[in-house]
């Protein structure tokens, strides 16, 4: 039984938090379907013989999230509210990122924030700090964020028509990539401290992102990092990504970031 | 672990699918499988083991086709396999190309009583 609500679904349940609001509501981590009414009704007479029959499904295993994801993205068109799934590996800087946007362009545009992170508020804390409403989704054990926690978290978040909704992912460079959310881009973070063949190594990340940041090149003296190597080793898993080379620590490279953001919002 | 994801919603899928069939049990499920579905075949066995207990799919085989990934080339048309990191179309060189095959991750069937 789920410790949090009783409601007897031993799977960690996801939880929804806003800073400075009690309680949370919570989704579990999945919406596996046990065969409740026929858990004692296995008919063992019958062996996996291959006399059964075979029934043709054609179905995409991940048409639920990628329905609802569509739901999603309607909801956001009606709307006019630019949505961007941010994705990197853990500490590639997302969140300074978003607080640096956030504070620059905060007169100019309306924002909210979907914060994912296994465990903690510490993100989302770091977002409210600035004045910018936000939800904290825990995802437990989960790796990624999926189309019904984010469906889930926009319920409770009140978002304004005509604004840009950021959605911070759970830093893993790897599950997110197959996990639709509704955006409009995936915008994908590499730091200069990280490897430059990254977007060899997880190329599905970068196959199926739009926008990749090269975050933190004020430190490019002090690393080994190669820029040029890094674009040309992404632009072989997908050449139509763009660029953006940026610090969100010192703010270098940024108003070209921010003038994307202002066409996007135009469009 | 997003494996594990799969698998549960593979199972989810099987199993209405098998009960709109009015079928008892599940016995097997194929499953189309690309290179570049970003799963791991072993983790999503191991997986899928766990995700059918409870459930009519219980002690189901899970049978994978694996599916090659295919580029097209932006510039000819030409479609080709996507088996290198550093890729240029065969036929003209081009460096622009578009994924068109490799990341299936689809139920092709169901064995079922």
């Amino acid at each position: 039984m789920c410790d949090t609500c009783g409601c007897g679904n031993s799977a960690k349940p996801i939880t929804f938090s806003k800073p400075g609001e009690q309680g949370h509501s919570h989704l579990h981590s999945h919406t596996h379907d046990h065969d409740h009414t026929h858990a004692h009704d296995h008919d063992h007479h019958h062996h996996s013989s291959p006399s059964g029959r075979s029934i043709s499904v054609e179905q995409d295993v991940l048409s639920r999230n990628n329905l609802l994801a569509e739901r999603n993205r309607g909801f956001f068109e009606a709307r006019n509210i630019f949505t961007i799934n941010v994705l990197s590996s853990p500490g590639s800087g997302k969140t300074t990122l978003l607080e640096k946007t956030i504070t620059k362009l905060k007169d100019e545009m309306i924002f909210s924030v979907i914060e994912g992170d296994q465990q903690t508020m510490r993100d989302a804390d770091r977002i409210a700090a600035i004045g910018c409403p936000v939800i904290q989704v825990n995802t437990g054990n989960g790796c990624h964020l999926d189309a019904q926690m984010v469906n889930h978290a926009i319920k409770e978040l009140n978002l304004s028509d005509n604004s840009l909704l950021m959605i911070e992912n759970v830093g893993n460079l790897v599950c997110p990539s197959l996990f639709d959310l509704g955006e409009a881009h995936k915008v994908v973070i590499i730091s200069v401290t990280e490897g430059d063949d990254k977007p060899l190594k997880y190329p599905t990340m970068f196959s199926v992102s739009d926008i990749c940041i090269i975050n933190k090149i004020d430190l490019l003296p002090h690393v080994d990092f190669d820029v040029q190597k890094c674009k040309e080793y992404a632009r072989s898993v997908n050449h139509h990504l763009e660029f953006f080379e940026v610090s969100a620590k010192s703010g270098e490279g940024l108003a070209d970031w921010y003038d994307w953001l202002r066409k996007q919002r135009q469009r | 672990m997003h494996e594990m994801s799969i698998a549960l919603n593979i199972v989810d899928l099987s199993v209405e699918t098998a009960r709109q069939n009015k079928a008892e049990k599940i016995n097997a499920i194929v499953l189309e499988l690309g290179e570049l579905a970003g799963v791991v075949e072993e983790s999503l066995q191991f997986c899928f083991e766990s995700a059918c207990k409870g459930t009519m799919a219980e002690g189901a085989r899970l049978e994978i086709i694996k599916l090659a990934a295919k580029a097209r080339c932006e510039h000819c048309g030409h479609e080709f396999n996507a088996d290198q990191p550093f890729m240029h179309c065969p036929q003209c060189a081009a460096l622009t190309f578009r994924i068109s095959g490799g990341r299936e991750l689809r139920i092709k069937s169901i064995n079922v009583d």
